[in-house]
């Protein structure tokens, strides 16, 4: 018995792992940033070249770093949503406009709305790097003391805020003031 | 080697090289699209025929030009080439940052070959990228709790099978049961030689 058991068991254990394998997007390499501070940046604001904005000013302040671009397929299709949750007023989306033409981005925003505080030009791509940017759209959730606590890789559906975002935003609020 | 069989081997041997030519051809002509992570495989392949005429010609001669103005280092790109050989491309995930043409894999390059000059060492520009990316962007994991399972896995399996295979024949000669020749079977036995012809030796 054992003789025929033993096959099916080793069988089973194999279609489990690549049940498993299939199942999962090689594309979303876990970030080595969460729990990390978020990298700081101090970039030209892309509706106003002569402010900057950076990263420091929101310490003490819960808020979602949106990578974009205009280039950026995915982002069209996210970027209802962004507006949507931004009207919600869970939480301050800010944008990092990634290696854009700074008059196509304006265009973008014009044309679909601009769900964001503020974005800020990274024409170069080098904070992209900073953040371990490699395909947008990519959201990072930072908490008060500036650490980046959860990331997005791809689009955040209606599904990923409420389940991942929202709690996290919810007991980010409630825990610890600004230090 | 006959010259028939001269013949296929080469043939064989060109045809791998095309189809390889082609492969690449095909993954280059993909990044475009690739960069952006939506399937849209439609637009992909049709990029690719396109492109695969025009890229296969261009060749690789072209790849990896440096995009600042600066003449470039030979130093350098030496360097960054034994670098990013092991490096990961993490937009197109099968391609080293060598190989790959995604924008992001440009800007790293570049970026490692700033570090370079900056004279920062080997370590130093790797641990700098895992900082980033993670371990994912390196080709060779380190060694560690949680790769164990990799590094060790295939030895563990291999020992197992050695350990089975040995249990399996230990286990089918123990099945075989010695008898003793009898003296009846050694008579006949040595009657039956003794008759078989004799090879003359000269």
């Amino acid at each position: 018995m054992t003789r025929y058991l033993i096959p099916l068991v080793i069988f089973g254990v194999l279609v489990v792992f690549l049940a498993i394998g299939l199942g999962r997007d090689p594309h979303e390499v876990p970030s080595p940033l969460i729990n990390k501070p978020a990298p700081p940046f101090k970039l030209a604001q892309l509706k106003d070249p002569s402010k900057t904005f950076s990263a420091e000013e929101m310490r003490g302040r819960v808020w979602l770093l949106n990578v974009w671009a205009s280039w950026c397929i995915t982002c069209r299709d996210e970027h209802p949503l962004l507006i949507e949750y931004a009207r919600g007023g869970a939480v301050p989306i800010f944008g990092l406009n990634y290696k854009d033409k700074p008059e196509d981005a304006l265009a973008w925003l014009g044309e679909l709305g601009d769900p964001y505080v503020l974005s800020v030009s990274d024409l170069d791509g080098r904070i992209g790097i900073d953040y371990g940017v490699y395909g947008a759209p990519e959201t990072y959730l930072i908490d008060k003391q500036g650490v980046i606590r959860f990331k997005q890789i791809g689009p955040v559906t209606p599904d990923i805020w409420t389940k991942n975002i929202l709690p996290l935003v919810q007991e980010m609020n409630r825990q610890g003031g600004s230090r | 080697m006959s010259s028939k069989r001269m013949l296929i081997w080469s043939a064989v041997t060109c045809h791998r090289f095309v189809m390889r030519q082609l492969g690449a051809a095909v993954r280059k002509a993909a990044i475009p699209t690739c960069r952006d992570r939506t399937p849209n495989r439609f637009l992909r392949v049709f990029v690719s025929i396109v492109l695969i005429g025009s890229a296969a010609i261009a060749a690789s001669a072209q790849l990896r030009r440096p995009i600042s103005n600066d003449p470039p280092d030979p130093a350098v790109e030496q360097r960054l080439a034994k670098l990013s050989q092991e490096l990961r491309c993490l937009v197109c995930q099968n391609e080293t940052l060598a190989d790959s043409r995604a924008d992001l894999a440009e800007d790293l390059r570049e970026e490692i070959r700033t570090q370079i000059r900056a004279g920062k060492s080997d370590q130093e520009i790797i641990a700098f990228l895992t900082q980033r990316y993670g371990d994912f962007i390196l080709y060779r994991p380190p060694v560690r709790p949680k790769t164990y399972l990799l590094w060790f896995g295939p030895f563990v399996l291999l020992l197992g099978g050695l350990a089975l295979l040995f249990r399996y024949v230990k286990r089918r000669r123990d099945m075989i049961d010695e008898q003793p020749l009898s003296n009846a079977d050694r008579a006949q036995a040595e009657k039956l030689l003794s008759s078989a012809p004799r090879k003359e030796t000269t």
